[in-house]
């Protein structure tokens, strides 16, 4: 029998910035168990939600994940407001919609970017990224902010869309479609991507319904099973898109899914801009009686559910917050087992584990000294690649 | 299946553990139950009726302790939650793990959150607190005092 060995990934995982800790046990090559242990980042949030008013809480939700940080404020506040049984404007359900599918394009192109990092092909993580940059900034005009939006709050949105910025943002989504098309090409047909990504780490249907997975790792494995659709929040219900669906379960698919997704987004985003009705956006809420209330929305990783309990006075006396990773992370048991060691890394990332990074570059104008775009970096770059080439004969 | 169809299947099939059916709204039903029929009608629910596992919430209101299984029927969109009632002195009841593995989780954290024993949880162990949280304190219980700050301050955190 061959001799076991227990390999650590974390508390400080080597690639991904949030703590968490891999078991990994292996025999040579292949992992015969895994453990995982979270609690790392524990912040007591349902516990500090209790010492907040409702109104407070939606930030304090907000502040939960940098990437979902409009899942939560919209699960939480359709809990809110199913306490009161009140129905947002519509136009304030358009803009929640807007800013929800917004999010859902710039985590999955960050997500996508991390895959590409994981598998050594930093070529896709720049390209993707570059990308994000762009929804960034489409949030930055519609919200003022890059992250954490701060749009929501129980009744309606803070803050109205301008119609003057429209046209710009449109603009600028458009712009960005034949650079993801290409980028999806070139991540659909790479031979490289195939090779690590197909038949690996696989989540059979039987599993991923029984451990309960949402979002795009559970539509990968052909469970077709959206909130969006299935129980229409917003103005999805209005809009015409496509739930994404595949068969095969393994990495490459989920991977496939999420780049469609972020395709169906753009359509959604599109066309809630081009409907976006006139007339009020917030309903005033009062006061919250007494009783309980469910929310549930499609946060870019799944499900993300949120349960609050009122006794009428101004603070929730219980909030439940299920984020989707609790569902999907305990998923790596049926995943990783079996498989080499060197694709546990991507397998652990193929559930896209929720992590914040918002950091973000200033250029300053400088007098007399050349500004380089993107398509210049691009220049160089294939330039430089040319260079290498030639010094090293290859042609 | 229609959701009234759904509701008449489990009142028929459950009528003694049942002990009240509360619709809020269209799509949020309450069915409170008798604590030892949990896997029981879980299982139906689960296997049977096709629905999804949510999440299940532990809430402490004062006079006993609740759990609140939260099922997602996607198909007929309404969120059908289990509520069970369990006595101060005796928090205990079954564990739903052989019935869904995603119970897994959530049984550990509510199990050290709030205190509650899940009888034949195969591995019942700390999911979120650190291992130096003292034995026998449970911060989501409406009696706790925030613990010893000074302990806190003392390991350097």
């Amino acid at each position: 029998m061959a001799k076991k060995t227990i390999v650590p990934i974390g508390p400080y995982h080597p690639l991904q910035e949030e703590p968490e800790f891999f078991t990994l046990t292996v025999e040579g090559e292949k992992i015969v168990d895994i453990d995982v242990r979270v609690g790392w980042n524990h912040r007591g949030i349902e516990k500090l939600s209790e010492s907040k008013s409702f109104d407070q809480s939606t930030f304090l939700v907000e502040r939960i994940c940098g990437i979902c940080s409009t899942s939560h404020p919209f699960a939480y506040t359709r809990a809110v407001e199913d306490i009161i049984s009140i129905e947002v404007p519509e136009r304030a359900k358009y803009i929640r919609t807007i800013i929800a599918e917004g999010e859902r394009i710039h985590s999955h192109l960050l997500w996508l970017g991390l895959a590409g990092h994981f598998l050594g092909y930093n070529t896709v993580y720049m390209w993707a990224w570059k990308l994000r940059e762009e929804i960034l900034d489409v949030m930055e005009i519609l919200s003022g902010n890059r992250n954490n939006y701060a749009m929501f709050k129980p009744g309606g949105v803070r803050r109205d869309i301008n119609p003057d910025d429209i046209p710009g943002v449109v603009k600028k989504i458009d712009s960005i479609i034949p650079t993801l098309v290409m980028l999806k090409k070139a991540v659909i047909d790479d031979p490289v991507l195939h090779a690590r990504t197909k038949g690996v780490g696989v989540l059979t249907k039987e599993d991923s319904i029984s451990y309960c997975a949402l979002g795009p790792t559970s539509r990968a494995s052909g469970v077709a099973r959206d909130i969006r659709k299935d129980c229409p929040y917003g103005v999805y219900d209005k809009l015409e898109w496509d739930m994404i669906v595949t068969q095969n379960g393994d990495v490459f698919d989920k991977l496939l899914v999420r780049v469609l997704e972020t395709f169906e987004s753009i359509k959604i985003v599109k066309q809630c801009l081009k409907d976006l009705p006139k007339g009020e956006i917030d309903a005033k809420i009062k006061n919250i009686p007494p009783g309980e209330g469910i929310g549930h929305i499609e946060a870019p990783r799944g499900e993300c559910f949120h349960y609050v309990l009122s006794d009428g006075t101004n603070r929730p006396a219980r909030h439940k917050v299920r984020a989707p990773t609790f569902m999907n992370l305990p998923t790596y048991k049926a995943t990783v087992i079996g498989e080499t060691i060197s694709d546990a890394t991507i397998i652990l990332a193929a559930i896209d584990p929720c992590y914040c990074c918002t950091e973000r570059v200033a250029v300053r104008t400088l007098k007399g000294k050349k500004i380089y775009d993107g398509q210049d970096l691009v220049k160089l770059s294939q330039e430089k690649t040319q260079k290498i080439k030639d010094k090293m004969g290859i042609k | 299946m229609t959701k009234t169809e759904v509701l008449h299947n489990l009142k028929e099939k459950f009528k003694a553990q049942i002990i009240d059916i509360i619709e809020r709204s269209t799509r949020r039903i309450y069915i409170e139950i008798n604590s030892c029929a949990i896997v029981e009608i879980a299982t139906y629910i689960f296997k049977n009726l096709g629905a999804r596992f949510s999440i299940a919430s532990g809430v402490d209101v004062y006079s006993h302790m609740e759990i609140l299984y939260h099922f997602t029927f996607e198909d007929i969109n309404v969120v059908i939650t289990l509520r069970v009632k369990l006595d101060k002195k005796k928090l205990e009841i079954d564990s739903l793990t052989s019935v869904f593995k995603a119970a897994d989780w959530i049984e550990r954290e509510i199990n050290e959150l709030l205190g509650i024993n899940f009888k034949g949880h195969p591995n019942l162990i700390r999911l979120l607190l650190p291992d130096d949280w003292p034995q026998g304190v449970y911060p989501l219980r409406r009696d706790y005092k925030e613990w010893d700050k000074n302990a806190i301050r003392d390991r350097g955190v």
